[in-house]
């Protein structure tokens, strides 16, 4: 009896084992419209918890050791520090009014934030807290972006319409491209050959060259049975070989698949509706969409470019990042 | 030389030459840029409204397009561009005529070739012959008119204000939607009631809904806000929406705010009012916050320490539409400008959720438009389901087969 009991208990703990990921990945999305964050167990594919957080958020990332996750409380002027193991929030960052968006130094510090109401960047060192910079950009800044080797921040600016090009050392702006109706995002390759810029108005992506500050590529899409106009670019992926990228088309409730190489779009996914954010898991086997007017995340199973589930979350999910472990 | 130009009804005279419109330039140029000088030829005088809460700010436009001269010169800076505006108002006794020409010889002896008009119908055409020939392209950012789209349409006028058929449509595309379509129709008195009402009955013929009962509320003059107005006004309209057929919803044509703002809840029967109060058409709203407009309410109401008007943002998108062309084109010269604005890959980005460009065969901007119960957006149209085959916005207004307008 103990003994049959103990086996079935044993093949109970086996199960997920045998049959999920080695290790349990943890997605986190922001839904603006609950002021909440989803955390979906991506090893059962579903929503395990939710969390409180500040008003609006949008951009969400996680910092280098897995420890913090850095929400952006746009409507609350702060970005919010949530500790990934209590999932209670231990603090703030001075982000300045309205923060949209951010990304972190490939280093792990500092933060560069987009504050889309005062046309800046400001830079925030993460340990002190302290806002170390503020730099003068476009109108309603967006995307940003920092180059694999550190030394290079891309921020988009809406109604500017280009992609600002900062130097990491001087903190300076040395280079704006001007690129088509409301940038929203910049991605550098992961051998920083190429940032590229979605444009959701404009219904483009523009690929740049970094050094020469020029636009080398436009990519267009087009889908049967679309207009072009609801055919609205925002997120971009680079698989970690540059080969493929992934883009978020808005209201087109599709991702494209593009060849990074010859800048040919290869398929369109349909996922769920209104499109924006993506974020591949660490293993790199699954890219996570987050679908603003269908409260859901798609999952895209990346070697067979295959929709494979979409998943309930908060109302109007806005950012996804995964865990790094 | 007298001439006359009609304004809500009532006729007002402009002595030529006499008086002109005192022309008062914002910002100082700077040399090291290139400049783009723009000016804001604005009708100033005041129109009187139902609500205190809807009575116009002495700005209202004119901080649109201020806002939008910011906006430019953030770019601009990236650029070497400098965006200038003249503001040129014009009052009962002024020349329309003298205050373009005194506005396009503003700034330093740069002519000003791009001129935004924030006039009534009348006077656009007559600053339109004023300027006919000498390379400037005006703006239009407030007569809805649809003559100036159709018969009177000129080659350098571009219609960023929704015409009166766009308004109507869109409304009535909604009220399809919804399955409220036998209406009543209700318009006042005024020469531009009867404009919309001919609006309302394209559109109702349009998109298959029926008017099952005109009628018309006559102006008899007289104030808006009276104290203790409220007790007559309470017998007044339950009266005048008495004995009407079977209908869904009431549809009011009253661009002069004499009495529609006074049908919501006083109706004989219980049914919505759309139009000119209720719900209404409009190209903007104070609490329209989708696609980032948010983010331009703020920057407006930090500036101009009150909430976006929908003529501000008119302004506001004919003064992006000026920076958007010159970063294209990387030109300070208007014509440059222009005639990339009227290009067919030309776009702005105006928080409507898609580029707006503007129809080649009128020069009106393709926009969508909001629908407002004053406190929300209850929906956008184009509704789903009214299809095209180019783009949806042109369900909107006179499409190409049905225009009249004939362009050089």
């Amino acid at each position: 009896m103990t003994r049959l009991f103990a086996r079935m208990l044993l093949a109970g703990l086996m199960v997920p084992t045998s049959v999920g990921p080695a290790f349990a990945y943890t997605a986190y999305v922001t839904n603006e419209k609950d002021n909440t964050i989803s955390v979906v167990d991506l090893d059962q594919m579903k929503t395990v918890k939710t969390i409180p957080v500040g008003q609006r958020p949008r951009g969400i990332t996680i910092t280098k050791d897995g420890a913090d996750l850095l929400v952006c409380a746009s409507d609350d002027d702060t970005i919010q520090i949530i500790d990934t193991k209590t999932l209670k929030i231990v603090g703030d960052l001075p982000s300045g009014p309205d923060p949209e968006t951010f990304a972190l130094h490939v280093s792990g510090n500092p933060l560069y934030v987009s504050n889309e109401d005062d046309n800046l960047i400001t830079v925030i060192d993460v340990p002190t807290r302290k806002v170390i910079a503020r730099i003068p950009t476009g109108v309603e800044p967006e995307g940003m972006a920092v180059s694999p080797d550190g030394k290079t921040i891309v921020n988009t600016s809406e109604t500017t319409n280009m992609a600002h090009f900062v130097d990491y050392a001087t903190a300076k702006m040395v280079a704006s491209v001007l690129v088509d109706a409301r940038p929203r995002i910049a991605m550098f390759k992961h051998d920083g050959s190429e940032v590229w810029v979605s444009a959701e108005e404009g219904g483009t992506v523009s690929v740049i060259d970094p050094v020469k500050h020029a636009v080398t590529h436009k990519i267009g899409f087009a889908i049967q049975g679309l207009r072009s106009d609801t055919i609205q670019p925002v997120g971009i992926q680079f698989t970690p070989d540059d080969a493929t990228a992934f883009v978020a088309l808005g209201p087109a409730n599709r991702v494209a698949v593009v060849d990074a190489k010859t800048y040919e779009v290869k398929k369109y996914l349909l996922v769920g509706q209104r499109v924006w954010q993506m974020a591949f898991t660490p293993d790199n086997k699954y890219l996570l969409t987050t679908n603003g007017l269908s409260n859901d995340i798609s999952v895209i199973d990346v070697a067979d470019l295959d929709v494979i589930k979409s998943i309930q979350v908060g109302r109007l999910p806005w950012g996804v990042v995964v865990s790094p472990q | 030389m007298r001439t006359s130009v009609t304004r809500f009804g009532r006729r007002v005279f402009f002595a030529a030459a006499a008086g002109a419109a005192l022309a008062k330039t914002t910002q100082a140029a700077e040399s090291a840029n290139a400049t783009i000088q723009i000016a804001y030829i604005r009708w100033a005088e005041q129109q009187v409204t139902i609500s205190l809460l809807d009575k116009s700010a002495p700005d209202n436009g004119l901080a649109g397009a201020q806002l939008a001269i910011k906006d430019n010169n953030t770019t601009g800076q990236f650029m070497n561009q400098q965006f200038v505006l003249t503001d040129a108002p014009i009052r009962a006794g002024d020349d329309p005529a003298a205050a373009l020409q005194m506005s396009a010889s503003q700034g330093a002896g740069q002519r000003i070739g791009l001129v935004l008009t924030d006039v009534p119908a009348a006077m656009l055409l007559q600053l339109a012959a004023a300027g006919a020939g000498k390379g400037i392209t005006l703006f239009n950012v407030r007569a809805p008119d649809d003559a100036l789209r159709q018969q009177d349409c000129r080659s350098d006028v571009i219609h960023v204000a929704p015409s009166r058929a766009m308004l109507a449509d869109a409304l009535a595309q909604y009220l399809v939607w919804k399955k409220w379509s036998r209406w009543v129709l209700a318009y006042g008195s005024h020469p531009e009631d009867a404009l919309l009402a001919d609006a309302y009955r394209r559109a109702a013929k349009r998109f298959g809904a029926r008017i099952v009962k005109e009628i018309q509320y006559k102006d008899t003059g007289g104030a808006r806000q009276t104290d203790s107005g409220i007790v007559q006004t309470q017998q007044q309209m339950p009266v005048f929406t008495q004995n009407l057929p079977d209908y869904d919803v009431l549809v009011t044509a009253d661009e002069n705010e004499v009495f529609a703002g006074y049908l919501p809840y006083r109706t004989w029967d219980a049914r919505p009012v759309v139009g000119s109060a209720g719900l209404r058409p409009v190209s903007w709203d104070p609490n329209s916050e989708s696609w980032g407009g948010t983010q331009l309410q703020d920057r407006f109401v930090r500036m101009a320490h009150r909430r976006m008007t929908p003529l501000d943002m008119q302004a506001w998108t004919a003064v992006r539409m000026i920076g958007e062309a010159a970063s294209r084109t990387k030109s300070a010269d208007p014509a440059t400008i222009a005639q990339d604005i009227k290009s067919p890959d030309f776009g702005v980005a105006a928080y409507k959720g898609r580029k707006l460009s503007l129809r080649d065969w009128d020069w009106q901007l393709r926009q969508p438009i909001l629908l407002s119960d004053g406190r929300t957006i209850v929906s956008i149209s184009p509704q789903p389901g009214f299809l095209h085959q180019t783009t949806e916005l042109d369900t909107l207004g006179f499409d190409r087969p049905e225009t009249e307008c004939k362009l050089p």
